[in-house]
């Protein structure tokens, strides 16, 4: 108890403590986030090789070349998924950097919100993007 | 607060220089840079979207000098991040934890992303340049 110090005396708490050790366990999304990333990760195999060899093959591409091979159903779908699991992939991966280096926990908390806002808006951008092009806007 | 008496993990410098080291700092580092290299991503299917001239930007930015040495630095990220990542999923699944096989995983993973990225630019190489 004294190691703990005065805030942890249950006889000064309103709370009961069975509910206090109830709240003061993990967060719970431990698994999820840790599981998310592994999906999206072997999801990523497959799409970015496939993104490596469909950049290959568009390399001298002229604009209008280019825009016909992203036009094409499957290769519109491929790239909504690859810039989806992309940006999924590095919101949970910078997500731990963010919280493993920053300890000002006001920059840390602004950084993790800020990546979230950016990946968001880049996926709905590219899936805008892609849709214009692909139905030829 | 937390006792502070407690035996404390010892600092880096002391550490013998071990391959597994590099492997895991640089796929966090290769992470970091490919998440900025998704905004190129995000610029290229951007400037197909808005036509021909901001299509043509994209290609001659990418195709000068500055541009190609990112790509080059990217696709060896990307190479580097896919290897080792694979890696890491075959041991997700509880296997290759020997030491022995564990650093030999480590070099594969190294050697993999640069023979990966050598063969890629030799394939961009040998079509006539970038963009």
């Amino acid at each position: 108890m004294s190691a703990n110090g005065p805030q942890y005396d249950v006889r000064k708490q309103l709370r009961n403590p069975l509910k206090r050790a109830r709240g003061l366990g993990s967060a719970q999304s431990g698994v999820g986030h840790w599981w998310t990333q592994r999906v999206t990760a072997a999801a990523l195999v497959f799409l970015g090789i496939w993104f490596v060899v469909t950049v290959l093959g568009a390399l001298h591409a002229d604009y209008a070349t280019a825009r016909a091979m992203i036009a094409k159903p499957w290769n519109a779908l491929l790239l909504v998924a690859f810039v989806l699991a992309m940006c999924w992939h590095a919101v949970l991966g910078l997500q731990v950097v963010i919280e493993d280096y920053v300890h000002t926990r006001w920059l840390e908390v602004s950084l993790l919100v800020l990546v979230k806002f950016i990946a968001v808006l880049g996926t709905l951008a590219t899936l805008m993007a892609v849709l214009r092009v692909a139905l030829g806007a | 607060m937390a006792d502070t008496q407690r035996p404390l993990s010892p600092h880096m410098g002391i550490y013998k220089w071990q391959v597994q080291m590099v492997t895991s700092i640089v796929h966090r580092a290769t992470g970091i840079a490919l998440s900025v290299g998704t905004l190129l991503v995000l610029w290229g299917v951007f400037s197909l979207a808005s036509g021909e001239d901001s299509y043509n930007q994209f290609k001659t930015c990418l195709g000068s000098p500055i541009g190609m040495i990112l790509l080059i630095g990217w696709s060896w990220a990307l190479f580097f991040h896919l290897c080792n990542g694979i890696r890491h999923l075959i041991q997700d699944g509880g296997m290759g934890y020997g030491i022995p096989q564990f650093v030999r995983s480590s070099w594969l993973a190294i050697i993999g992303s640069v023979v990966l990225t050598i063969i890629v630019w030799a394939y961009v190489l040998t079509a006539g340049g970038a963009a």
